[in-house]
C-alpha cells in the first residue's frame, strides 16, 4: 500500500468524522441546550421542540449517526483498498 | 400468587439461567478470559455492551432523577448516549485494530512508557471500584426490598452469583450472561412503561405517549398538563430550564467524554472479530441503550404526574382537594416502611399537602389554604421506578419482573467492572510490569485470583459503604474524562504526542480535576475538609465539580500538545505503529502479547 494512499484515506476519514461530529454537536449542545428556549416556542405534537431534542431527538440522531459513519467507513475501506481480509 | 413467592421464582429463574450460561461458556485461554477470544458477533456485543453500561443507576435512579428535575435531567440522557458517538468514531475501531487486551496496555505501548501504563492502571482501578461499590449496594437494596431478606444476605447472594460466572467464564462467560441480563432488564423496564403510557394517554409507545394528549378526553397534552399541575402547587415547570446553561453544557460534555473513556466499556470493543465490527457494534450498543434511554423520560414524567394526582385529588386550596392520610394507597404504606417516603402532618388536618414551600410567590396561596409547609418531607427519587408498577396498579408479576430487572442491571455492570479491574491487575501489573516471564496458564490463574480478590473488596465496600460512595461518581467520570480519553484519542489522532507530552497531559488534567473536586467535596472526601461550601455561588464560573471533567480534559489536550512540541519526536517505530492503527487492513490475526 502506497503511503500517499494511506494519507488520503486518513484525510477522507477525518473529513467524515468532522462532519458527523458537527451534527452530533448541533442536535445535542445547540438544539438541546444553547437554543432550547428559541426552539421551545415551536411545538411538534405535544412536545416543545427544544425539550424534544434534549430528551428524545438527540438520542435518535446519535443512533443514526453511528450507523451512517460505520457504513461510510466500510465504503472508504474498499475505495482505498485498506479493508480487512 | 403472593408477591414475595413470585419474586423468588422470577429472580431464582434468572439466576439459574446465568449459572447455566457460565458453565457452558467457560474460558480456557487468556484470550477467552480477557476478550472472549475476539469472537463475539457485533450485534451480540452491542447487547452485552448495553447491559454492561446500564447499571443500577440507569435502571433505578435515572427516571426518578428525570421525574424530579424535568428538563434539567436531559444532561444524563444526552451525556450517557452521546459518548458512544465519540467511542465509535474516535476510539473503538482503532483500539480494536491494535488488538491487545486492556486499555492501560495500549497507553503503555503507544507512549513507550511503563509509568504511563501504571498511571492508566490507577485511573482504571479507582474509576471501576467507585462504580462497583454502587452496584453492590444496589444489589443489596433490591434484595432486601423485594425478597425481605437482610441487606447482607442479599449482597452475599449477589457476590456468589458474580463470582461463579465471572471467575469461571471470564469475558466469554460475562458476555453471554450480559446478553441474557439485557433481555431481562429491558423487558422489565419497558413492560410497566407501556402499561402506564396506555393508562394515561392511550398510546402504547411511551416515547410517543409522552407527546400525546391525555386519555381523559380533555385534549390537553401530557407535558402541558404536568407543567400546569406542578405550577398550581408552586413547583417549577417540568419542561423549563432551572440550572445554568454553562453548567448543563459542560456536564453533558463531561459525561460524554467520561463515557467514551471508561475502560470497562472500551474493553468490550476488543471482543469483536474485525475493525468494521467494532464500528457497527458501537451503533448496536447505542440502539439497545436508546430503547431504555428514550423510555426513561416518559417513565419519569408519567410517574411524577401519577404521584401528584394521587395526592392532590381535587382543586388546590379547597378543603377536600388533598388526599386523607388514612386513605393513602398500599404502595404508599409499603415505601413508608422503608423510610424512603415520609409524611408529617404539619397543619394537623389529617390530609397530605405536597407543594413547594420554598417558593415565595406561592406562600400566600398556601397560607390562605391553611397549609403549614410541605408534608411529604421525604420522597426518595430512587423509589420512582420500583414503585411505578404499584402506583399504576399493575399485576404482581410485573413488580416481580422489575425486581429481577434491577438485579440484572446491577449484576451485569458489576461483572464488567470487576473483569476490567482483574485484567489490569493480572495483565498490566503482573505480566506487564512485575513478572513478565509467567506462562499463559499462570497468568490465567492469576486473573482468576485477582477477580476473586476484586469481588471480596467490592463486597466489603458494599457492606461498609464509605460515606463518600455517592460523591465519588463525579470522580469516576472526572478521571475517565480528564486522563484516559485524551490520552487514548491523541494516541491515535496526533502522531507528534510523545511519552513526556502524554504523561504531563494526563497528570495535569487529572490534577486540576481532582483539585476542583476535592476543593468543594473535601480532601479525599473527608467531611469537614472542604475549602469552600459546594454551592453554585462558589463554583468557578458556575461549573459544578461533576461537570469539571470536561475542563480537565481540555487542560490535558493543551498541556500534552505544548510539552510534546517542545520535546523530541516519538521514535520511528511508534510513528509506524500509529500509522498502522489508522488503517483496518491486517487486523485479522490478534496478537497475544
Amino acid at each position: 500500500m502506497a503511503s500517499n494512499n494511506a494519507q488520503d484515506y486518513w484525510k477522507a476519514n477525518l473529513r467524515l468524522v468532522l462532519g458527523c461530529l458537527v451534527v452530533w454537536f448541533v442536535v445535542s449542545y445547540l438544539f438541546g441546550i444553547l437554543l432550547v428556549d428559541v426552539l421551545n416556542t415551536i411545538n411538534i405534537g405535544g412536545y416543545k421542540l427544544g425539550f424534544w431534542f434534549a430528551q428524545q431527538g438527540s438520542i435518535y440522531t446519535f443512533v443514526v449517526l453511528t450507523f451512517f459513519y460505520a457504513s461510510r467507513m466500510n465504503k472508504l475501506d474498499r475505495e482505498f483498498d485498506v479493508h480487512e481480509d | 400468587m403472593e408477591l414475595q413467592t413470585l419474586t423468588f421464582i422470577v429472580v431464582g429463574f434468572t439466576f439459574a439461567i446465568y449459572i447455566a450460561i457460565a458453565i457452558w461458556a467457560r474460558a480456557s485461554t487468556t484470550s477467552e478470559f480477557y476478550v472472549a477470544g475476539k469472537g463475539i458477533h457485533p450485534v451480540a456485543n452491542g447487547m452485552a455492551t448495553a447491559a454492561d453500561w446500564m447499571s443500577a443507576a440507569s435502571f433505578i435512579s435515572m427516571a426518578g432523577l428525570i421525574a424530579f428535575k424535568g428538563y434539567d435531567a436531559s444532561v444524563y440522557l444526552m451525556g450517557w448516549t452521546g459518548g458512544y458517538v465519540l467511542l465509535a468514531m474516535l476510539l473503538a475501531p482503532y483500539l480494536r485494530k491494535y488488538g491487545k487486551f486492556t486499555v492501560p496496555e495500549f497507553i503503555g505501548d503507544r507512549y513507550y512508557s511503563k509509568a504511563a501504563r501504571i498511571v492508566a492502571v490507577i485511573c482504571l482501578i479507582v474509576a471501576s471500584l467507585t462504580y462497583v461499590i454502587g452496584q453492590m449496594k444496589g444489589i443489596g437494596v433490591a434484595f432486601s426490598r423485594f425478597l425481605e431478606v437482610s441487606f447482607e444476605v442479599g449482597l452475599f447472594a449477589g457476590m456468589a452469583i458474580v463470582f461463579v460466572y465471572a471467575v469461571l467464564g471470564g469475558m466469554k462467560g460475562v458476555t453471554y450472561t450480559q446478553i441474557a441480563q439485557y433481555c431481562v432488564l429491558i423487558f422489565a423496564y419497558t413492560v410497566p412503561a407501556v402499561f402506564i403510557s396506555l393508562n394515561l394517554t392511550g398510546n402504547p409507545l411511551p416515547q410517543l405517549g409522552l407527546g400525546s394528549t391525555m386519555a381523559d378526553g380533555s385534549g390537553v397534552h401530557l407535558l402541558d398538563k404536568l407543567d400546569l399541575v406542578l405550577g398550581d402547587l408552586g413547583f417549577a415547570a417540568y419542561t423549563e430550564q432551572k440550572g445554568s446553561t454553562i453548567n448543563m453544557f459542560l456536564l453533558t460534555l463531561s459525561l460524554m467524554i467520561g463515557t467514551a473513556g471508561l475502560p470497562h466499556v472500551i474493553t468490550r470493543f476488543f471482543t469483536v472479530p474485525k475493525v468494521r465490527d467494532a464500528r457497527s457494534s458501537a451503533g448496536w450498543a447505542l440502539v439497545f441503550i436508546a430503547i431504555l434511554y428514550t423510555t426513561a423520560p416518559a417513565v419519569g414524567a408519567m410517574a411524577r404526574l401519577n404521584l401528584m394526582n394521587t395526592i392532590q385529588i381535587g382543586e388546590v386550596g379547597s378543603a377536600e382537594g388533598n388526599l386523607l392520610y388514612a386513605d393513602r394507597p398500599q404502595w404508599f404504606t409499603n415505601w413508608e416502611k422503608t423510610g424512603l417516603l415520609k409524611f408529617e402532618d404539619k397543619n394537623g388536618d389529617g390530609r397530605i399537602q405536597y407543594y413547594d414551600d420554598k417558593n415565595k410567590d406561592f406562600a400566600a396561596t398556601a397560607a390562605a389554604a391553611g397549609w403549614k409547609g410541605n408534608e411529604m418531607v421525604k420522597v426518595d427519587r430512587d423509589i420512582m421506578v420500583l414503585a411505578n408498577p404499584e402506583i399504576a396498579n399493575l399485576p404482581n408479576w410485573v413488580i416481580a419482573l422489575v425486581a429481577a430487572g434491577g438485579i440484572a442491571a446491577a449484576l451485569s455492570t458489576a461483572a464488567g467492572l470487576l473483569l476490567a479491574i482483574a485484567s489490569s491487575i493480572s495483565h498490566d501489573l503482573l505480566k506487564g510490569v512485575f513478572r513478565p516471564d509467567i506462562s499463559e496458564k499462570q497468568e490465567l490463574a492469576a486473573s482468576r485470583v485477582a477477580m476473586g480478590g476484586a469481588i471480596i473488596v467490592a463486597g466489603y465496600f458494599g457492606l461498609h459503604p464509605p460515606g463518600f460512595a455517592a460523591q465519588v461518581v463525579a470522580l469516576a467520570f472526572g478521571l475517565a474524562a480528564s486522563s484516559l480519553f485524551p490520552a487514548l484519542m491523541m494516541g491515535i489522532f496526533v502522531k507528534r504526542i510523545n511519552n513526556k507530552g502524554a504523561i504531563a497531559g494526563m497528570l495535569s488534567g487529572l490534577g486540576v480535576t481532582l483539585l476542583y473536586i476535592f476543593w468543594f467535596k473535601g480532601w479525599f472526601f473527608l467531611p469537614g475538609t472542604e475549602m469552600m461550601a459546594n454551592k453554585p455561588e462558589n463554583w468557578l464560573m458556575g461549573i459544578s465539580p461533576e461537570a469539571f471533567g470536561a475542563v480537565g480534559a481540555m487542560v490535558n489536550f493543551v498541556v500534552a500538545w505544548v510539552v510534546a512540541n517542545a520535546t523530541e519526536e516519538p521514535p520511528e517505530h511508534i510513528q509506524h505503529m500509529v500509522e498502522d492503527i489508522r488503517v483496518p487492513a491486517g487486523a485479522g490475526s490478534a496478537s497475544n502479547h
